[in-house]
């Protein structure tokens, strides 16, 4: 029975599994999205694939993105495409029919898009394995053995020393904590991730925080006069 | 909860003892739900009786009619399950499920007590007003897919409902974060332990009125009366719930149960003090004998459990009020609605976010500084707390080591 176990234990890892689970998931409901002919299936099986992915956003510990994926993604623009479908909808339930052509563009575009993520990703040598949690544990290891060492040598634990093991500790069992402030910040143009000596040119991310927002108030100008020209015409 | 569970197996099945503690979990918080909406459905008409002044039920199962739920339920269940010919045939059965996911989920990141929480989210609040946000897909989806023209007016009032008051209440909740200072629902009760003028609701005069800006908030959101228009039963057949019958139209009814106690609860935790009673008996036993009973496992156990209770109780509270009021007030009109939203509660929960700001910026005094129990500054995250009992077991027991170490090498 240990034997087995063990067997178990070797083979199956179960945040991958849960991972594996999610991820089917996500791209199974994102082929429904491309492969039914019904808006509103089309729109609920969006909102499923986007939840699992923010499912996913979990499971790596990005709460605070995965969140944000909720509140956006799921709760604000498939809410708004639901709202556009039933409020042009001139039958019960609108079918779309895709010409050979469209499916031609859409997996050009598609493809080309999915060859440059693949890439990327694979290009960022940490993203290839998911050795963030051994590492924290080792640090934390390495930390108590040298403090093991310095109190068998006689001498007292200073406060920093404490500190710094409750942060190894809170690493090792939690991820890192307390990132929202940080990407609040970055936001802003301050990167508190990074050392500022290293860092050269443009740091944080204002510039496309900044772009993205006029991007967004422009339109909301934009849908605001169409409904309002169209009113008048009316 | 996984770690404990987990030393009762042999190497290579700790998984068995994690799956164990994750099923104990989602069955008691699929408990808070079913047996909450047993009791509350009950309650809400006892409640409706009295106001009415009539009896309600009294004869099921005794003199107070306890057991009406049961009948309820069982006839729900006996009710033919109906789909129009019309409906779209898949997104039809999904939606109540839809609407019951999404009020069971925001239930994961909700904690009862001081750490008795599924899942400890440091943006535990954010997610919780994420998850409410998404209720309004099975109004929708049911709405549209019932193919009928009541179904389809009645989720487009519904959803305009919860989408615009989606925006006071997302500002109402700010108003406690930013005094607290974190996202995390563990901390923010936390940082109400003490004698009961710690409850964040007496900390300024802005976030007085900040809670009942979100209380309406909070009523319109999960669709009660006056708020009701979108279901109005008597005057618009039902809304979108006009074409379901027997299971999945009680499915619908959990879910808003569900949300019931989820926005009161929520409202308990950011406002009166969370698991915290009134009076800080446990703290003040804790300071007569911090020896014995800090090692005691049994005492962190019941003050938790009575923490459970002092929410569950706020909580109820919270959901009788929201029946009071349904049987109170008369319902408004959709405009009215909408101008109760953007005209009054908007620009009023505006306010106090900026009220609070500069009361908290001038360092203006308040009430829970004037009290000398607590030590604000020391209550911190819940995460690096667990890490410093932690880091302080591991240096006691590299102290001991080293002891033993020392005395092995003298002899």
């Amino acid at each position: 029975m240990n034997l087995l176990g063990a067997a178990i234990d070797a083979t199956i890892n179960w945040h991958s599994v849960m991972f594996y689970v999610t991820s089917l998931i996500a791209c199974g409901f994102a082929l429904v999205v491309l492969l039914t002919n019904n808006i509103v299936r089309m729109a609920f099986a969006l909102i499923v694939s986007l939840s699992a992915i923010s499912g996913l956003l979990f499971l790596a510990g990005a709460y605070f993105v995965g969140t944000m994926q909720l509140m956006i993604y799921v709760g604000g623009t498939v809410v708004l495409l639901i709202f556009g479908v039933m409020l042009t909808a001139q039958k019960a339930f609108i079918t779309m029919r895709t010409s050979a052509g469209d499916w031609l563009l859409g997996l050009l575009v598609g493809g080309t898009f999915l060859a440059v993520l693949v890439q990327l990703a694979f290009s960022i040598p940490q993203w290839e394995s998911s050795s963030y949690q051994a590492k924290s544990d080792q640090e934390l290891t390495a930390y108590v053995a040298e403090l093991e060492q310095e109190i068998q040598s006689g001498k007292t634990l200073s406060q920093d020393q404490r500190q710094k093991l409750v942060q190894l500790e809170v690493e090792a069992t939690q991820g890192e904590p307390q990132r929202t402030g940080e990407i609040g910040l970055a936001l802003v143009g301050l990167r508190p991730d990074k050392d500022p000596q290293q860092s050269e040119g443009l740091s944080g991310y204002l510039l496309p925080f900044e772009i993205v927002s006029v991007h967004l108030l422009v339109v909301l100008v934009g849908a605001a006069y169409l409904a309002r020209a169209r009113r008048q015409q009316g | 909860m996984g770690e404990y569970f987990a030393g009762w197996f042999p190497a290579g099945w700790e998984f068995l003892g994690y799956t164990l503690a994750a099923l104990i979990q989602a069955v008691l918080l699929v408990h808070v739900i079913a047996l909450g909406a047993f009791v509350f459905i009950w309650a809400e008409r006892k409640v409706s009786g009295r106001i009415q002044d009539r009896l309600g039920p009294t004869r099921t199962g005794g003199a107070f009619g306890w057991l009406q739920s049961l009948a309820d339920g069982i006839k729900l269940l006996s009710k033919e399950d109906l789909m129009p010919k019309d409906a779209d045939p898949i997104l039809f059965r999904l939606a109540p499920y839809v609407s019951f996911a999404a009020s069971f989920a925001a239930f994961m990141a909700l904690p009862f007590a001081f750490d008795w929480v599924a899942l400890h989210l440091n943006v535990g609040l954010f997610f919780l007003i994420a998850v409410l946000g998404l209720e309004v897909f099975g109004v929708i989806l049911a709405g549209y897919s019932s193919g009928s023209k009541w179904s389809l007016f009645g989720a487009m009032r519904q959803a305009a409902q919860v989408v615009s008051y989606e925006v006071p209440l997302g500002i109402c909740v700010v108003v406690p974060l930013m005094i607290c200072g974190t996202m995390d629902l563990v901390a923010i009760g936390e940082q109400q332990r003490g004698l009961f003028t710690n409850w964040l609701i007496f900390h300024d005069p802005f976030i007085f009125v900040a809670f009942w800006v979100y209380f309406t908030c909070a009523v319109a959101s999960v669709n009660r009366a006056p708020f009701d228009l979108a279901e109005a039963e008597s005057e618009l057949v039902a809304g979108f719930l006009t074409e379901y019958s027997g299971i999945r139209w009680s499915l619908f009814f959990m879910a808003e149960y569900g949300s019931m106690i989820l926005v009161s609860a929520l409202a308990a935790i950011l406002f009166f003090g969370g698991w915290n009673g009134p009076l800080p008996v446990f703290s003040g036993l804790m300071d007569l004998a911090p020896n014995y009973l800090g090692n005691c496992w049994w005492f962190g156990t019941l003050a938790n459990l009575f923490g459970v209770l002092n929410l569950l109780i706020k909580a109820s509270i919270g959901v009788i009020a929201m029946m009071w009021v349904r049987w109170t007030f008369p319902r408004l009109r959709v405009d009215q609605v909408i101008t109760m939203c953007l005209k009054y509660c908007v620009p009023i929960a505006a306010v106090c976010l900026l009220g609070v700001l500069c009361w908290t910026a001038l360092g203006v005094p308040f009430f829970n500084d004037l009290l000398p129990s607590q030590d604000r500054s020391l209550v911190r995250e819940g995460w690096v707390r667990d890490a410093e009992k932690r880091a302080a077991k591991r240096i006691e027991q590299m102290e001991a080591n080293a002891k033993q170490g020392s005395q092995g090498d003298v002899e």
